[in-house]
């Protein structure tokens, strides 16, 4: 590919080719702190025209890579580096198997971490992403990686994808923060990719132990209910991308997650209730 | 005359159960689907585990006095309909 870049997240390493250079200058200040890597990595996305014309005209990003969904509709060069972000879950949800990968977030603090789960737009994200303000490490958005072998959660800190009003909250509460690009118009409103804080991308290497399983719910009363650990269980099977393909090395490290946190769905109007009823969890 | 019914389930080593609370999670080594079960169903299985029996022997086993045959068949067809158990006319 014409313009290329390598990053290493977590335990996972990317190379991005494309054919503009745009998303991968986007890249490349959305993951300017995080560590480069030039070997050969673990998955590959490739951002190309479907046809060779249309690198000029009326620019379509196609993604491609290791893993790709068919007829996936191409994106609008202004919205490449959304397409890079995208080619990277896509490879992670098709081919990753060292991990079992839960549709969640996860903070950590004092070496214990809070998996937050959910349906999208529940919230987990611009939690996650608040909590930070808080006095806790981001370990994930979008992807937890379960370890199957030690039921340790890896960091995954990927920078945040944040969405429509979310945006302007979090850039309240977290006035110093680093963004990516604001991306208008996409199938989900207006996306803005919040960096992670410092400690979160110097600690990528530091995994955790789950303690608490959150069901976050963004909601104008607020509530909270334990939840059983068989509903726990059938929600986070849900939630995985690859624990069918896991088979039992999956059941057991989930079955094993649910046994051994504390359950609880949260209902929560604001930041400073959810802070205080995770304080109270904790 | 006909012979009964009988059902049987997969050997223990062919199953793995994990208690979730009030429910049981298993996976079904065969098949890698996961069920999730409540009271009786892991029972019968651990009852049923490698050796065929009928719905005579399966309520012997439990001690079923009030024979609720209906219910327990019912059970029986869900669970050969899920793929936990074999069945043989």
């Amino acid at each position: 590919m014409k313009h290329v870049f390598g990053v290493q997240v977590g335990p996972v390493t990317f190379r991005i080719g494309s054919a503009w250079r745009k998303p991968i200058t986007q890249l490349q200040a959305l993951y300017r702190d995080y560590p480069k890597d030039g070997g050969v990595p673990d998955f590959t996305v490739r951002l190309a025209p479907l046809r060779p014309w249309r690198r000029w005209i009326r620019p379509a990003v196609a993604i491609g890579g290791d893993f790709v969904i068919p007829d996936a509709a191409p994106l609008p060069l202004d919205q490449g580096l959304l397409a890079a972000e995208m080619g990277m879950n896509l490879q992670m949800a098709l081919g990753q198997r060292r991990f079992l990968l839960l549709h969640a977030a996860a903070v950590e603090r004092d070496g214990c971490a809070i998996v937050l789960t959910g349906e999208s737009g529940a919230g987990k994200s611009t939690l996650a992403a608040l909590l930070q303000g808080r006095g806790w490490r981001l370990m994930a958005d979008e992807f937890v990686l379960l370890d199957p072998m030690t039921g340790l959660i890896h960091p995954f800190p990927r920078p945040v994808s944040l969405k429509n009003d979310s945006i302007d909250v979090v850039a309240r509460a977290l006035p110093h923060s680093e963004w990516g690009p604001l991306i208008s118009d996409t199938p989900k409103g207006t996306i803005r990719h919040l960096v992670p804080q410092a400690h979160a991308v110097a600690g990528a290497k530091s995994p955790a132990r789950p303690r608490l399983l959150l069901f976050p719910r963004f909601c104008a009363a607020p509530d909270q209910r334990v939840v059983g650990a068989g509903e726990a269980f059938v929600r986070l099977t849900q939630a995985s991308t690859n624990y069918v393909v896991l088979g039992e090395r999956g059941f057991l490290a989930l079955t094993r997650l649910v046994s051994d946190v504390t359950r609880v769905a949260i209902d929560y109007p604001d930041a400073d209730t959810a802070a205080a009823m995770i304080e109270g969890l904790w | 005359m006909m012979d009964a019914t009988r059902y049987r389930a997969p050997q223990a080593s062919d199953l793995s159960m994990v208690d979730l609370d009030e429910l049981v999670a298993i996976f079904h080594r065969a098949s890698g689907i996961t069920h999730l079960v409540a009271s009786p169903v892991p029972e019968l299985l651990i009852a049923l585990s490698g050796r065929w029996l009928t719905l005579d022997g399966i309520e012997q086993e439990f001690e079923l006095v009030d024979g609720n045959r209906a219910g327990l068949a019912s059970i029986m067809d869900e669970l050969v309909a899920a793929g936990l158990i074999e069945r043989r006319a």
